[in-house]
């Protein structure tokens, strides 16, 4: 897991929020931070366009920490890299 | 108060043009969902939409008059011309002048809009048609249908999402009942299959991926689908008088605000507006033999309507069906009420219940009588209709079965 990645899904988190990112941290869950249902769907459509890329319906309704939401854009971001590597090669 | 009759009902929608399809679709519990094909589909997460099938305005208006009404408000003329055919009410008629028009819906012509401020930005294109006002506005339903029947009385519409024509037909329940009119011509409609307006809905992550499936355990979210619906209402004694075929009565309305959240809902909201309609109607909760259920497919709407309905029934929910028609026709947004509520009659008049289709796995948060798939016989005295919006905003209607009168 990049530090850089994360810093990136804190910020988002944060900017959505419109809170500190210090007070976010990886292991907070979406609960302690106040994030309801509709807080979630505007937090994916900040880090979708962070990271140009789409996270599915069904691997959102399981994200409920910072943990999972980073290591969800991980494996998204590993595959879009793939998929674009052999126009690459 | 007077008592109300329905001496009219209208719909199109993608169980078809008009309530004959509409019932034997109903029946047979065969579901409209199918790819959408009014927009790329290709550009989206969600493939199925419920879309008025094989639909061409040129069979219904003239061209000039399909090219000034946005496909919402022609769905909601459409709807009211059925309607107003089966009551026997003719323009020129003096309690049609003095008539209320009450026509709920959510997003009204946003598709108009949708395409000319895509021409704006996407052609730059230096102007937009000047008939995007008119046909945006959420009232050209509304006052479509007055311009064509020469309704000079109270006309508006109610937009309170997927509440709008709940709330739009209890209010013309309660102006005929209380004498400020005599006939009222109200219902909804909606056409939301424009890309704008789909890709918000994506947005929002509420839609199936497949199919739409309420109460299932296995159920992925809601199918958007268009519609138009209408009923007319007069008092009762005015029906019998005049010798016309009576649909049914309204008898109670009742409606509610959470107060919780934009988005989430309660179940104290609709245990509200359910009591506040067996108040409105004079009920005890025994009295109701069918609910159709707002039943929308998502996650969060279905076991909190389930826990809603039996913190008001109790044990007597065990044996009383609700069903979700939008099973079939999908959820039609503002014209959802208006839609069911027809759904809701023909059920009384027919003697049957129409089913939840593509039901596949009891949810135990969802512990109903859903009448999985299959159309069963037999009839109520007393319907509910339900319709719970975001935003909060609930809406019952309490409708009696014609053969009771």
């Amino acid at each position: 897991m990049s530090d850089d990645l994360t810093q990136r899904v804190i910020a988002s988190i944060a900017e959505a929020q419109h809170m500190e990112p210090e007070k976010i941290t990886i292991d907070s869950t979406f609960e302690e931070l106040g994030i309801d249902s509709l807080d979630g769907i505007n937090i994916l459509f900040i880090v979708e366009t962070e990271f140009d890329i789409s996270i599915p319906d069904e691997a959102a309704q399981q994200i409920r920490t910072v943990r999972e939401m980073v290591d969800g854009v991980e494996k998204l971001m590993a595959e879009k890299q793939a998929s674009s590597a052999p126009s690459q090669s | 108060m007077r008592r109300v009759a329905v001496t009219g009902i209208g719909a199109i929608s993608a169980l078809g043009k008009n309530v004959a399809e509409f019932s034997a679709a109903l029946r047979a519990g065969r579901p409209g969902i199918r790819p959408i094909e009014l927009v790329d589909r290709s550009k989206l997460r969600f493939k199925n939409g419920a879309e008025v099938p094989g639909y061409r305005p040129e069979d219904y208006l003239s061209g000039k008059e399909a090219n000034m009404i946005d496909r919402f408000a022609q769905f909601a003329l459409l709807a009211a011309r059925e309607a107003m055919a089966q009551s026997g009410l003719e323009k020129g008629d003096e309690a049609l002048h003095r008539a209320t028009v009450i026509a709920g819906s959510c997003v009204g012509g946003q598709s108009t809009e949708d395409d000319g401020f895509a021409d704006l930005y996407l052609k730059g294109r230096p102007r937009v048609n000047p008939l995007t006002i008119p046909k945006t506005m959420a009232n050209a339903g509304a006052s479509r249908i007055s311009l064509e029947y020469g309704v000079h009385g109270a006309v508006y519409t109610i937009s309170t999402a997927c509440s709008s024509s709940n709330h739009a037909v209890g209010q013309a329940f309660w102006a005929v009942r209380s004498g400020a009119t005599d006939i009222a011509i109200t219902g909804g409609s909606e056409a939301m299959f424009s890309m704008g307006i789909l890709k918000a809905w994506e947005a929002m992550r509420v839609v199936s991926p497949d199919t739409c499936r309420p109460f299932s355990k296995d159920r992925r979210g809601l199918i958007l689908g268009e519609a138009g619906a209408m009923l007319v209402l007069e008092p009762l004694d005015r029906a019998r008088a005049r010798g016309v075929r009576i649909l049914g009565e309204i008898v109670g309305f009742g409606m509610s605000s959470d107060a919780h959240h934009l988005t989430q809902p309660s179940v104290e909201g609709p245990v509200m507006a359910l009591e506040q309609a067996l108040a409105d109607a004079g009920l005890a909760p025994e009295q109701i033999g069918y609910i159709n259920a707002h039943g929308t497919g998502t996650m969060a709407n279905d076991p909190t309507e389930s826990s809603a309905i039996r913190a008001v029934f109790g044990r007597h929910a065990d044996g009383m069906p609700v069903s979700s028609t939008k099973s079939m026709h999908g959820h039609t947004l503002g014209a959802a009420g208006a839609l069911e509520a027809v759904a809701t009659l023909i059920s009384l008049n027919e003697g049957f219940f129409p089913p939840t289709a593509n039901f596949q796995e009891p949810d135990p948060e969802c512990d109903l009588d859903v009448v999985p798939n299959e159309a069963r016989e037999g009839v109520a005295e007393y319907a509910l209709s339900n319709s719970f919006a975001f935003g909060g905003l609930n809406a019952v209607l309490v409708i009696r079965a014609p053969a009771s009168l």
